[in-house]
């Protein structure tokens, strides 16, 4: 049977037309095939969002330079925010629990397997509708082209009256598509996680990156349904005449803002949850002890889940709202900091008495550690609205999110990628060029962010083509460029590494990183159901149990 | 396959330590450099929001280095106590092949390390809601200036109503002696989508949002040019929409007052220039204060040779800058409003030289 | 290629976890929640701020009868449902027709309604912020109700071809959650439209 033909040997596949293959792929309801293909556009889109920042970069390398036009550096950074929120942070996330929460807990595929490929048709669908404006944008006043307003779409500046053209339903419409999508996947993830875990496997039993992932999919129904709401609300009024957002007729501009935000504050924590559970995974792994403080670790995420929802005004500090409400989401928003706080704490005391070993998944997660708690300290600093008045909307919250989401999210991904790349493909990814990666990555991750955090306290506004020259931005904004360039370097070592390893990697086995977790009980790559019998546990670390009979975690659990 | 190479890393991560502690020296020095350069006295060039000259700008700054101090503190310890372990427990080849002790948690350590930082939560937000009540609910003084600030793209309209002034893009404001304060008030409004007014020297920013009115007050203490600009993206130029304060002496202010207050020049000299200016678009958009023009979706033209710039800080004031803007605005701002208005060479260079007399 | 799996103890106790169909149903009930509450905190935002146009209170007739008919159409479906549970597939089929009879002749009175809104009073989505509010969420939530009428004529038309049993109840009892999720939406519609936003 051809469904066998998971193990990716090309002596084996050499033997059947390519048309086959791709035709399976395109109908998998497969959860291990189905995450590969999430991944893959992923890091298709990944390029595509990082040539937009080298564009936005090159154009700001000096003042008054004329690399773009204005029109063009609005769309440019429109959609690299846009496409790397949606089409490569939300699928990569995505694809990685599609491919390993029913894994590690001992079931044979998602809840739901059809849903899982329509989920994932959508979203794809979504993103090839919002690159298609390029070619496809011009409306009725010849204004049409890719969107130009922001990933946020302020009101009113993406009605009909300031947006005319098609522009921004592309983004409207492919946003809702790949929403419903990213709707359709939480559903199922809580679904798997609730219904289809293996005898023994109670919920504090589970692996971290399971619990990590119901959490985050439940925020996922919170916090991308209002965005889908309010997208409605903007078609309505751009194409029914309505006046949700329509300030001449009485609407607010604030209401956008308001939905917008309660869907992007959740969404930033949706994001980075699930790094969280990479780390939670490797940290351990590679520390060779267990997490510290399972049950505080699943305790803050949900506290920060809970939390995160009622911080959102934290990014509307200078709309002038009142000074009670200003203060109120200025506590909510230090709050949050104390359980993410603990998380840090508590993966530093795994390191703690550990036998740390610095293989590039390790690497990657400590990056991460200092890099997201810089992240969250800079964040702490917003939270405090009068300094925010000086901070928001200039170059410091540029640094402080993308050190966020590249320094934090992209890091950890980056290790997870190292990590269960064995795993999937049944290779070992190249070690050496792991390490170079992570150096060349690091330094130039380090050279654009941290001094990115300058211009902005220099008076650098976000969101602008250029900038007057003689304000102390010039060879600021010039070297942020230059560590651009390294990144964009380190990330073709990248995947070079992929790519090279796919073909001549190292034979990884089942356990490569002699991990503990049921994901590590079967071949490399895994059969295509999964475990020839439904395991059952008995603790949270089943492998340990089974190296270790003498000294078992289920005799402490 | 077992894990081992373990010495030749730790090598390399000593050198790397190294390289990464370099670098953040270069970045200090940086940040020192920048910052010093921002405090430069001369024409305030550098707008730092280190560099404080207005009293909402110094109560913010007086916060951050509260909020600093405690961030920096804690980034400290939590980055001693990471690097530390990161050193201390690598594995080393050589040692035994057991696994350390698996310990599960500790109830103390997490609840240390969960009541503590709600205590410095606790003390950054009292700090906090301080500076805010103290900014956005102060109380306005007697001799307070009140102004209208109305955001439009991609230019400043101001309005002083008690003055009966209507300016564009340079705000001009009194200074304000700490023993009989002078404040400015405004209003901020917007004609059409999102802005907001930063200037980060005299104050956080405020946004500028239709239908809805918002408040700032800047209370300067020294005289000078002040630069920002908007901070909300609004369009296409979003980029080139500059703000001058120009801070005056009391002297300085009640002459630039006056001078605004009076109708456009009237001398007759430049007849056929005016005379284009009220028969042709140009009065659709903009109001010359004696004339026929009374438009409003442009700047207030009257005293435009009053102002250091055109086009919201984008070309300097020159009669060469003027003829080609309003030959081909897009030569010097691409997207903006203002449409070229198609006049023939004579023309331009009358309506020019009219303008030129609009001090 | 599989022949190197780790061994793992076999499972002979009882392990019992909850219907994934249920599961996966209330979870998109809790997001469709999370939609229909920034629709109403729209709704709410906007009562007494339209600048011209008809007011609530001037054009408002508040719909008792097809509220009754739609509050009823849940008790009729969960009844089909103890029905079908128990073999009794006519009766079953009955009271579901009478259930999607019921819905429909909800939509019906929304129908007669927006006529009349528009023919009588001049009120559309574009007329003012009760308008564009109104629509927007009374017509999400009907069509909702469409949604749902389409899943119960589906199981309607298999039911009739003799397809359905009773181990379908799970399955159809899924469906009904949904069905009373949307006349509870109506119950939070119903009392902000016509009765707190008047």
């Amino acid at each position: 049977m051809s469904s066998d033909a998971i193990a990716i040997q090309p002596a084996e596949a050499a033997g059947r037309p390519w048309v086959e293959t791709l035709h399976e792929w395109v109908t998998t309801v497969d959860h291990k095939r189905l995450g590969i293909l999430y991944i893959l556009y992923a890091l298709f889109f990944l390029v595509i969002g990082g040539i937009e920042a080298t564009v936005i970069r090159i154009q700001l390398m000096r003042p008054h330079n004329d690399f773009v036009s204005p029109q063009v550096f609005n769309r440019m950074f429109t959609m690299h925010g846009t496409t790397m929120i949606f089409f490569v942070a939300m699928p990569v996330l995505f694809g990685f629990a599609n491919y390993l929460v029913p894994l590690m807990i001992g079931a044979r595929d998602m809840a739901f397997p059809r849903l899982n490929a329509f989920s994932f048709w959508l979203t794809a669908f979504g993103g090839l509708l919002l690159y298609f404006s390029f070619v496809g944008g011009n409306g009725l006043y010849g204004a049409g082209n890719a969107p130009d307003v922001g990933w946020w779409a302020y009101a009113p500046l993406a009605s009909r009256a300031f947006s005319p053209g098609h522009s921004s339903d592309y983004w409207t419409i492919a946003l809702l598509a790949s929403g419903f999508g990213s709707i359709g996947t939480a559903i199922n993830i809580i679904a798997t996680i609730i219904s289809m875990r293996c005898p023994g496997m109670k919920l504090s039993r589970m692996p971290l990156l399971a619990w990590l992932n119901l959490v985050m999919s439940g925020m996922v129904l919170l916090a991308i349904t209002p965005l889908s709401a309010a997208q409605l609300m903007l078609l309505v009024d751009r194409y029914l005449g309505g006046h949700f957002f329509d300030t001449q007729a009485g609407g607010s501009a604030t209401l956008w803002m308001h939905f917008f935000w309660i869907f992007g504050h959740p969404e930033v924590y949706v994001l980075i949850i699930p790094c969280f559970a990479f780390a939670s995974e490797i940290i351990p792994v590679f520390s060779r002890k267990p997490i510290f403080g399972y049950p505080v670790m699943v305790g803050a995420t949900v506290c920060i889940a809970f939390v995160s929802m009622s911080v959102w005004a934290h990014h509307m500090f200078t709309i002038g709202m009142n000074s009670y409400a200003n203060s109120f989401f200025t506590i909510t928003t230090m709050a949050v900091g104390v359980p993410t706080g603990i998380k840090i704490f508590n993966w530093l005391g795994t390191m703690w008495g550990g036998k740390i070993q610095f293989k590039t998944p390790m690497l990657f997660c400590i990056g991460f550690l200092f890099q997201f708690l810089i992240a969250g300290l800079t964040g702490i600093m917003m939270a405090s609205s009068p300094f925010d008045w000086q901070l928001s909307g200039s170059y410091f919250v540029v640094a402080h999110f993308h050190y966020v989401i590249v320094g934090g999210i992209l890091f950890a991904l980056f290790g997870a990628f190292y990590y269960w790349y064995p795993k999937i493909t049944g290779r070992m990814l190249n070690e050496s060029l792991g390490k170079l990666h992570f150096w060349l990555f690091l330094v130039g991750f380090h050279v654009t962010f941290d001094l990115m955090h300058i211009p902005g306290l220099l008076g650098m506004p976000r969101r602008i083509y250029t900038y007057e020259p003689g304000r102390g931005w010039d060879t600021l904004n010039f070297l942020v460029t230059i560590g651009a360039f390294i990144q964009g370097i380190a990330t073709v070592v990248f995947v070079a590494n992929l790519i090279i390893s796919y073909f001549k990697g190292a034979m990884a086995g089942n356990d490569p990183w002699d991990a503990w977790t049921l994901e590590w009980s079967v071949s490399s790559p895994p059969p295509v159901y999964n475990f020839a019998s439904i395991p059952r546990v008995a603790s949270r670390r089943p492998l340990w149990d089974l190296k270790h009979p003498e000294d078992p975690d289920s005799r402490y659990e | 396959m077992r894990i081992g190479e373990t010495m030749c890393n730790a090598d390399r991560r000593t050198i790397a330590s190294r390289a990464v502690g370099l670098l953040i020296l270069l970045a200090g020095v940086l940040l020192a450099a920048s910052l010093c350069t921002a405090s430069t006295p001369v024409n305030h060039q550098v707008p730092s929001i280190f560099d404080p000259h207005s009293t909402p700008a110094e109560s913010i700054r007086h916060l951050s280095f509260f909020v600093l101090g405690i961030t920096g503190l804690i980034f400290l310890v939590v980055f001693s106590l990471l690097s530390y372990v990161v050193v201390k427990f690598r594995s080393r080849v050589g040692g035994a092949e057991r696994e350390p002790a698996q310990v599960y948690g500790s109830t103390q350590i997490e609840l240390a390390w969960t009541v503590i930082p709600i205590l410095i939560v606790a003390v950054l937000f009292l700090a906090t809601a301080r500076v805010i009540h103290g900014i956005q609910d102060a109380p306005r003084p007697a001799g307070a200036v009140e102004l209208t600030a109305i955001g439009h793209q991609f230019w400043w309209e101001f309005r002083y109503p008690e003055l009966g002034i209507v300016t564009a893009n340079e705000l001009h404001i009194p200074v304000s002696d700490p023993g009989h304060r002078t404040p400015t008030f405004l209003k901020l409004l917007s004609a059409d989508t999102d802005h907001s007014f930063w200037v980060p020297q005299l104050a956080g920013k405020t946004d500028l949002i239709p239908n809805r009115v918002n408040d700032m007050w800047l209370d300067p203490h020294e005289t000078g040019l002040f630069l920002g600009q908007c901070a909300q993206y609004c369009g296409t130029q979003h980029a080139k929409m500059l703000l001058r304060v120009y801070v005056d002496s009391p002297e300085d202010f009640n002459a630039w007052v006056r001078e605004q207050q009076q109708p456009a020049n009237q001398d007759g000299k430049e007849a056929a220039g005016r005379h284009i200016f009220e028969s042709t678009a140009c009065l659709n958009c903009h109001a010359i204060a004696g004339t026929n023009g009374t438009g409003r979706f442009g700047p207030d033209l009257t005293h435009l040779m009053s102002r250091r710039t055109i086009a919201a800080g984008a070309a300097e004031n020159t009669p060469e800058n003027l003829r080609l803007w309003i030959q081909n605005p897009d030569a010097i701002k691409p997207g903006s409003l203002m449409p070229a208005m198609k006049l023939s060479d004579a023309e331009l260079d009358a309506l020019v030289r009219y303008l030129e007399t609009l001090r | 290629m599989s022949a190197t799996t780790t061994p793992l103890p076999e499972s002979p106790v009882a392990w019992k976890l909850p219907y994934r169909g249920r599961v996966g149903m209330a979870c998109l009930i809790f997001a469709e929640s999370a939609i229909f509450t920034i629709f109403v905190v729209a709704y709410l935002y906007y009562v007494g701020k339209s600048l011209t146009g008809p007011t609530p209170r001037e054009v408002l007739d508040t719909p008792i009868f097809y509220t009754i008919c739609l509050l009823s159409s849940s008790l009729t479906i969960h009844f089909a449902g103890k029905l079908l549970e128990r073999g009794r597939r006519g009766a079953f089929l009955l009271l579901w027709l009478l259930t999607i009879a019921l819905g429909a002749l909800f939509l019906y009175g929304t129908g007669q309604e927006w006529h009349r809104l528009i023919y009588e009073h001049g009120l559309t989505i574009s007329t003012n912020l009760f308008g564009t509010t109104y629509y927007s969420l009374v017509g999400l939530h009907a069509f909702h109700v469409t949604a749902g009428l389409v899943m119960l004529s589906v199981v309607l038309f298999f039911g009739l071809a003799g397809r359905v049993g009773p181990e379908h109840s799970a399955r159809v009892d899924v469906l009904s959650l949904y069905w009373h999720f949307v006349d509870a939406v109506w119950v939070v519609v119903f009392t902000v439209v016509y009765v707190l936003g008047r």
